[in-house]
């Protein structure tokens, strides 16, 4: 198949309309008069993980509270390994960024004299389902920002460490777009799909991270040689059994405990951090104590009634499931179960290496919300946090003399041969369903609790290297099939990366999402970042002292 | 867990097909809407959200314990309402505004 060639020019590119990139484009046209551009693979209505709604702002500082508050809990949270100058930077301007989302017009629950419900410590009560198109309509009503939907970014145009401008490819048409400009953010979000899922058949999909962040983001800024960090901070979630829908409202909003079989309330036991609680319901299970639950069974009728609504806004499948079964939450417990382990630096800390501008170590490209790493518990506020951060140290940087991005003609003819017509998914598929039980059994998936060792990462690298070969050479019979393919090899070659970090950490910080079976324990020589740069088709690993607040970070 | 399309029902607009987070819809050649590969449906329902002839139903595929309840669900300005319609046929609705904060 022929492709179109189509050059484009903006200032500042964002790549993936979600989260971050959306505000990111608004605060950009808030400081300066210059154009953006956003090219995102679906459509800004509803891409990426706001598409459903989400149930609470999860990040916020409550009266009394401060932005070091928030830091220090992240910190804990993440037994010491952040980086204190980004979650500072981001904390303080949590509840700026929410003021301006409320503007746009999404509600947030508010008490008698005007100020905001709280949900717990840091939760503010929203209803969320809209939160998405509120977003893309303040995009619409802003001349100056460009949005190319249904378009896949699959590699940047990256010359002695400084980017020009990306390659990207319509969805639908033969068309190869060569993107030119000053800046570029990436904000494609984080990763799903890199290990056999909860629910491996028709339902396949059916996971709590959004199956279509493949991890682009993070696979092009390796190939590109970007500084990546913590990628082994798996995050793996406690959801809903089947639906794997978020437990957060059950548990804070009805204050429903966690209890094994016998009825015990298990989850102090544990320690009360992130990763603390799914350690405690593997443990429980393994103990022979399962199945674990959230204790809802007893709630009132107007908490029952309460709670099918704020499913249906966020995870409508839950609600489906208690009315269909008729077990309704008052009725009985809530199943629980870890999920298989993502890659999202919104949660954990992985992703970019990023300095305090969240620049990464390729001069220009910037990475904001889950795929800028050092900064957990981002959540959807903190992601706007970020993509103002961004977009305000890419409207520093930008020079006007930036040179056009070259042409695509080495990328057209690669692309015009894989698109030879003969493959078909299925054969693209096959090989997703091999990558997901390769990670499942030899780096610590669902069905190994989550466990690993030298040993079996060894595996598992010498065989997704083999299913990486065979991946090169799919072949794809239209536009579709083609980024199906991009979207395997993001996989794999992220695959990788996570497989050098976990092997680089020679201990068990997070219980739960690292399970290191050769290193049971916590050992302090590693309160370090593990970062990786991938060099002539290698990984080298970095160790890199601890960054505290207060600071600014430069590479 | 995922969708399907009422073929008699569907209009054709192209709604579903242009807020799919996962581009998995596509207006076939004779006008209506298919999502050839349902299997890829991550259950976010913005498809169902956005149909305007209630012609796309969402289920809980029977992998995961889905036991046939179908759900659509009408638009009315700021309210949605939830048409459930539960195994033994009875209908059950929920109105949510979405003025009105969550409970949770
Ligand atoms: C199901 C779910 C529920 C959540 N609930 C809450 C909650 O209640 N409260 C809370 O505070 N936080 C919640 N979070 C966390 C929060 O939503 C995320 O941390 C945040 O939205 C991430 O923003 P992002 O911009 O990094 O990613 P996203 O918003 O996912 O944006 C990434 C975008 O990049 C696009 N993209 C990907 N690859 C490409 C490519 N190659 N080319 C072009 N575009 C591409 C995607 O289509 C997408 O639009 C939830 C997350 C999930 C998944
Ligand atoms: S439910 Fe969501 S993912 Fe599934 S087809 Fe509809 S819009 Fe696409
Ligand atoms: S939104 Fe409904 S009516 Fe419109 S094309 Fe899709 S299924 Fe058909």
């Amino acid at each position: 198949m022929k492709l179109k060639e189509e050059p484009i020019l903006t200032d500042f590119l964002i790549v993936g309309g979600g989260t971050a990139g959306c505000y990111a484009a608004l605060a950009f046209c808030e400081r300066c008069d210059k154009s953006v551009l956003i090219a995102e693979k679906a459509n800004i209505k509803r891409s990426g993980c706001l598409a459903a709604g989400v149930n609470a702002l999860n990040a916020y500082i409550m009266p009394g509270g401060t932005p070091q508050g928030y830091v220090d809990y992240a910190r804990g949270d993440a037994e010491g390994i952040v980086r204190g100058d980004l979650l500072l930077t981001m904390s303080e301007r949590l509840n700026r960024v929410t003021r301006k989302i409320e503007g746009l017009g999404l509600t947030i629950l508010k008490n008698p004299d005007g100020s905001y419900a709280a949900r717990g410590k840091r939760n503010l009560k929203i209803n969320g389902e809209n939160i998405k198109p509120i977003l893309a309509e303040a995009i619409s009503k802003e001349p100056r920002i460009t949005v190319l939907n249904r378009v896949c970014v699959f590699e940047y145009i990256v010359r002695d460490n400084r980017i020009y401008g990306v390659y990207a490819v319509s969805i639908d048409k033969p068309i190869l777009y060569v993107i030119s400009a000053k800046a570029v953010l990436c904000a494609t979000g984080g990763a799903a799909g890199l290990y056999k899922p909860n629910n491996p058949g028709f339902s396949r999909h059916k996971m709590w991270y959004p199956p279509f962040n493949t991890g682009a983001g993070y696979a092009m800024g390796i190939r590109a040689g970007a500084e990546m960090t913590t990628l082994e901070m798996r995050f793996i979630a406690l959801r809903c059994k089947d639906t794997i829908a978020p437990t957060g409202t059950l548990a804070q909003g009805v204050g429903a405990k966690q209890v094994n079989s016998l009825g015990e309330v298990y989850e102090q036991k544990y320690g009360l951090t992130t990763s603390g609680r799914l350690h405690g319901t593997v443990s429980e299970n393994l103990e022979g104590r399962g199945p674990c639950c959230l204790r809802t069974a007893g709630i009132s009728p107007r908490q029952d009634e309460d709670l099918q609504k704020a499913y249906l806004n966020m995870a409508p499948s839950q609600t489906l499931r208690w009315i269909e079964s008729g077990n309704t939450p008052s009725m009985q417990n809530v199943e629980i179960e870890g999920t298989e382990p993502y890659i999202t630096g919104g949660h954990t800390a992985s992703g970019y290496w990023v300095n305090t501008n969240r620049e990464t170590t390729v001069r220009g490209l910037f990475a904001a919300g889950d795929a800028a790493g050092g900064c957990p518990q981002k959540y959807v506020t903190g992601a706007f946090a970020e993509g103002e951060i961004a977009a305000q140290g890419a409207l520093k940087y930008m020079d006007d003399g930036t040179p056009l991005a070259a042409s695509g003609g080495g990328v057209k003819t690669l692309l015009e041969s894989r698109l030879d017509g003969t493959g078909s998914a299925d054969e693209t598929d096959r090989l997703e369903e091999e990558m997901q039980l390769v990670m499942d059994e030899h780096a610590g998936g669902i069905s190994r609790h989550y466990r690993y060792s030298g040993e079996s990462l060894k595996t598992a690298d010498e065989k997704i290297r083999i299913l990486a070969d065979r991946a090169d050479l799919l072949k794809a019979g239209n536009m579709r099939e083609l980024v199906y393919i991009f979207e395997l090899m993001e996989r794999l070659i992220l695959c990788r990366a996570l497989i050098a970090h976990l092997a680089a950490r020679h201990e068990t910080r997070w219980r739960g999402f690292t399970e290191n079976t050769d290193y049971p324990d916590t050992n302090d020589v590693f309160l370090k970042y593990i970062n990786s740069r991938f060099v002539d088709g290698e990984f080298q690993i970095l160790f890199r002292d601890l960054v505290a607040e207060g600071e600014a970070y430069e590479h | 867990m995922s969708i399907e399309i009422r073929r008699e029902a569907c209009i054709g607009c192209g709604q579903c097909a242009d807020v799919c987070p996962g581009s998995l819809i596509l207006i076939g050649p004779e006008g209506h809407a298919v999502i050839p590969r349902p299997e890829r449906c991550w259950g976010c329902a913005s498809c169902v959200k956005e149909c305007p002839a209630l012609a796309i139903e969402f289920f809980l595929g029977e992998d995961m314990g889905g036991k046939g309840g179908r759900m659509t669900v009408r638009r009315d300005n700021s309210l949605l309402r939830w048409d459930i319609v539960k195994p033994d046929g009875s209908l059950k609705t929920i109105t949510i505004d979405s003025r009105d904060p969550n409970g949770y």
